[in-house]
């Protein structure tokens, strides 16, 4: 066997971008599905943009054990009618990416099981393809029937189209179509040339993820220019993502309950959800915290009264929520609910390619805070918590143990509250010719972003990427054999992403 | 039992008393205010991510503002935010607020239409559109609902079906992928129907304004009866402009 060709990156690291090897793409390709062999090798993003008029490819493949992320290029011609051979078809994790590649830039697969639009971009390919007319798989039967549901939900939810087909009340096969979020976000981060501008579209690529997504690009931006956060700035992004993650966490607990229609714990949680958004406004005036994170800024000093604030709201927050989860998981009702409905297997997940909640529920170890930290979770030694079955019922105890967690660490963080510091505005320029990804663990899991700038640092292209990009296939895995009246539960306790997945 | 009658003693009870008159606390951004402080006026129009700030005289339209208080902070002698959070109004005019003026924005009673304060001042059901909102106002119109604000007390209530609807509330700047969507939704609502804007997003296309993305052709085609502005709205902006538009007119 040769040698592989491949660069290694740290998580935040810029490189010269022409110290990513191009190789032609069989051993592109052979390589990332060798990476792939290794469990604990997981894609956290692979895309494509124009250069010349070639088509430039990049694969990002993260090393747990390791902290490190492997890259690799290639470089296609779109025009030419060549038939490439899929990695999907050798391993299904690139599903979703080989989808998006093929229908924005029209790249063709010969092996692709299932080569479907992902999201109906405005700059898609082929024009011609309508959100309309999408090509859903059916089966014939007459003891089989369909169930289509969106793309407009009951409930005040984003929206997307979920296609059941059904044996009686049985889920045989759920197929998720998505798109209607589309707002043509990566294409509006190169076209605003102002930081606050994108630091602005940065905050909206999913309004409940205003942190973690806020950070990616304030990392991304910060390593460009060379400019290294400082004790400040690390603290108050590692609080704000704990505090997102508290808050989100608990609003899930609450639909959740919803959803088996028990109204005291839809209660609770929910109400339990707003001192912490509230605090979050006091610190930031905003409760989803937009505004807070700003690159190598810190516009909101976190004061001592803040943390006497913060101290007191988990104070309170804490019993109730103990007293609230404990009488959950002692109900029945809400217990025969949860257990075993809706199971994604570890090899299911590990297949798809899952990360975050959804991959730790089945006992697949996927957490940035550990894996790639960085900030103060280098201190915190994060430990992932991670479940075993699979079901409704490992994620919502997913949810309970990491808000309790989460306080823990919240608690270590304000030992130590580093100064306000007045800093001069940062002259951002951002390198030439480079490259820079970033990886954080939000609330739902690995958020990735990846830029790439041109002769003039320039942005020649802003790669974003949702956990719920990997995780959408896993809801529809996990309805199978499933009643269709479990649908609501089963995705409710997966909670993922339209607007970050549409971008 | 003796657990929940617990949980409920030690919840005590949760809800604001009284949702128009309750204060909110600074950094809240609600309501700017302008003073006629002289500034370099093409770096203050220029630094708005937005375009929300225009000149002669300087005003804040907040149909566009994104409520960044990058303005404020920048300028903070010109420009301050108060914790106003009745910021919601039934005309696009209303949403400019001009320098040197500090006045609260009330609805204009002329433009309520007859047949919304005849038919929804006692109940209102509204169906909710997310036409690529992002989540943020879509989760705090499900907080205007929870036992904090408790919008139900008014008889405003979200339903699941366009058709028990008297109207929408629209989140999102309207994708391209949900005009149609948008429209069908619009179309199953019986007369006599009324339309909300509910954020930044919704009212301007807010940081999406102008990408290729998007089809706003729909609010074109009707009469909007009420702006929400914020990123996202608070609840209480939502709440009361809500009250004052089924209330006001007599
Ligand atoms: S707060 Fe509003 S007006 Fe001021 S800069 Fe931000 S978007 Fe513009």
């Amino acid at each position: 066997m040769t040698m592989l060709n491949y660069i290694t990156v740290r998580n935040n690291e810029t490189i010269d971008f022409n110290s990513i090897p191009s190789l032609n793409y069989k051993e592109f390709m052979e390589t990332n599905i060798l990476f792939l062999k290794d469990s604990h090798n997981h894609c956290v993003n692979y895309f494509g943009f124009p250069s010349g008029n070639k088509l430039k490819l990049i694969c990002c493949i993260a090393n747990d054990n390791k902290a490190r992320i492997k890259l690799t290029a290639t470089e296609l011609d779109p025009a030419a009618s060549t038939v490439f051979p899929s990695m999907t078809a050798r391993n299904l994790s690139f599903n979703m990416f080989e989808r998006e590649l093929s229908e924005n830039f029209g790249i063709k697969y010969s092996d692709h099981p299932w080569l479907k639009p992902v999201r109906y971009a405005f700059n898609r390919f082929d024009k011609s393809s309508q959100i309309a007319g999408y090509p859903f798989y059916e089966m014939e039967s007459e003891e089989l029937h369909e169930v289509g549901v969106g793309p407009i939900h009951a409930g005040i939810i984003e929206p997307g189209h979920f296609r059941f087909i059904c044996k009686g009340e049985q889920i045989l096969h759920l197929e998720i179509q998505l798109g209607y979020q589309h707002r043509g976000i990566e294409n509006l981060f190169l076209e605003k040339n102002n930081l606050l501008q994108r630091v602005i579209l940065a905050e909206s690529i999913a309004g409940d993820t205003t942190v973690g997504h806020t950070i990616a690009f304030s990392n991304i931006w910060e390593s460009l220019s060379g400019y290294a956060p400082d004790d400040e700035l690390q603290f108050v992004r590692t609080l704000a993502l704990e505090l997102e993650r508290i808050a989100i966490h608990t609003g899930d607990l609450s639909a959740i309950c919803g959803d088996v229609a028990y109204q005291l714990g839809s209660s609770v949680f929910s109400r339990l959800r707003t001192p912490i958004i509230n605090f979050l406004q006091s610190w930031c005036g905003n409760r989803l915290a937009k505004g807070l994170i700003r690159p190598a800024a810190n516009k909101y000093a976190f004061t001592p009264g803040l943390k006497d604030l913060l101290l007191k709201t988990l104070d309170e927050f804490e019993p109730d929520f103990n007293e609230m989860i404990k009488k959950l998981f002692h109900n029945p009702g809400c217990l025969l609910r949860f257990e075993k409905t809706g199971v994604v297997s570890y090899n299911q997940a590990l297949e798809i390619g899952a990360v975050g909640m959804t991959a730790k529920a089945s006992g697949l170890n996927r957490d940035i805070r550990s894996s790639h930290p960085i900030y103060l979770y280098n201190e915190i030694n994060h430990q992932p918590i991670i479940k075993h079955h699979g079901d409704v019922f490992s994620r919502t105890q997913i949810r309970r143990e990491e808000i309790l967690q989460s306080i823990n660490y919240i608690r270590t963080l304000l030992e130590k509250i580093p100064l306000h510091i007045q800093r001069k505005e940062a002259p951002f320029s951002p390198k030439k010719n480079s490259f820079t990804i970033s990886l954080v663990e939000g609330w739902r899991g690995e958020i990735c972003h990846c830029a790439v700038t041109g002769n003039a640092g320039e942005l020649l292209k802003y790669k974003v990427k949702d956990p719920s990009f990997h995780n959408w296939l896993a809801l529809a895995l996990s309805v199978r054999r499933n009643e269709i009246s479990d649908f609501p539960i089963c995705n409710k306790s997966f909670n993922l992403s339209y607007s970050g997945f549409d971008l | 039992m003796i657990n929940t009658l617990k949980i409920l003693k030690h919840q005590g009870k949760q809800f604001i008393k009284d949702v128009t008159t309750v204060q909110l606390n600074e950094p809240f951004r609600g309501r700017p205010v302008i003073s006629n402080v002289k500034v370099d006026e093409y770096e203050l129009i220029n630094l708005c991510p937005v375009g929300a700030i225009k000149t002669q005289p300087i005003q804040i339209d907040l149909g566009k503002c994104t409520f960044c208080n990058e303005c404020a902070i920048k300028f903070p002698n010109k420009i301050k935010f108060t914790t106003d959070y009745k910021i919601s109004a039934n005309d696009p005019s209303l949403l400019i607020i001009m320098e040197g003026i500090d006045k609260t924005i009330e609805l204009n009673p002329d433009l309520i239409r007859q047949e919304i304060s005849s038919f929804f001042h006692g109940s209102l059901k509204l169906r909710q559109v997310s036409a690529a909102g992002d989540n943020s106002a879509e989760l705090e119109l499900n907080a205007a609902g929870n036992v904090n604000f408790d919008i139900g007390r008014f008889g405003i209530e979200f339903v699941a079906s366009p058709r028990h609807a008297d109207g929408l509330v629209i989140t999102g700047p309207i994708s391209e992928n949900m005009a149609e969507s948008l429209r069908i939704c619009y179309d199953a609502v019986p007369d006599p129907k009324i339309i909300i804007l509910c954020g930044v997003d919704a009212i301007s296309g807010g940081i999406f304004s102008g990408s290729p993305a998007l089809n706003r052709n729909f609010l074109a085609k009707y009469k909007i009866d009420l702006y929400v502005p914020g990123n996202p709205p608070h609840p209480l902006t939502f709440i009361n402009g809500i009250l004052d538009l089924i209330k006001k007119r007599k």
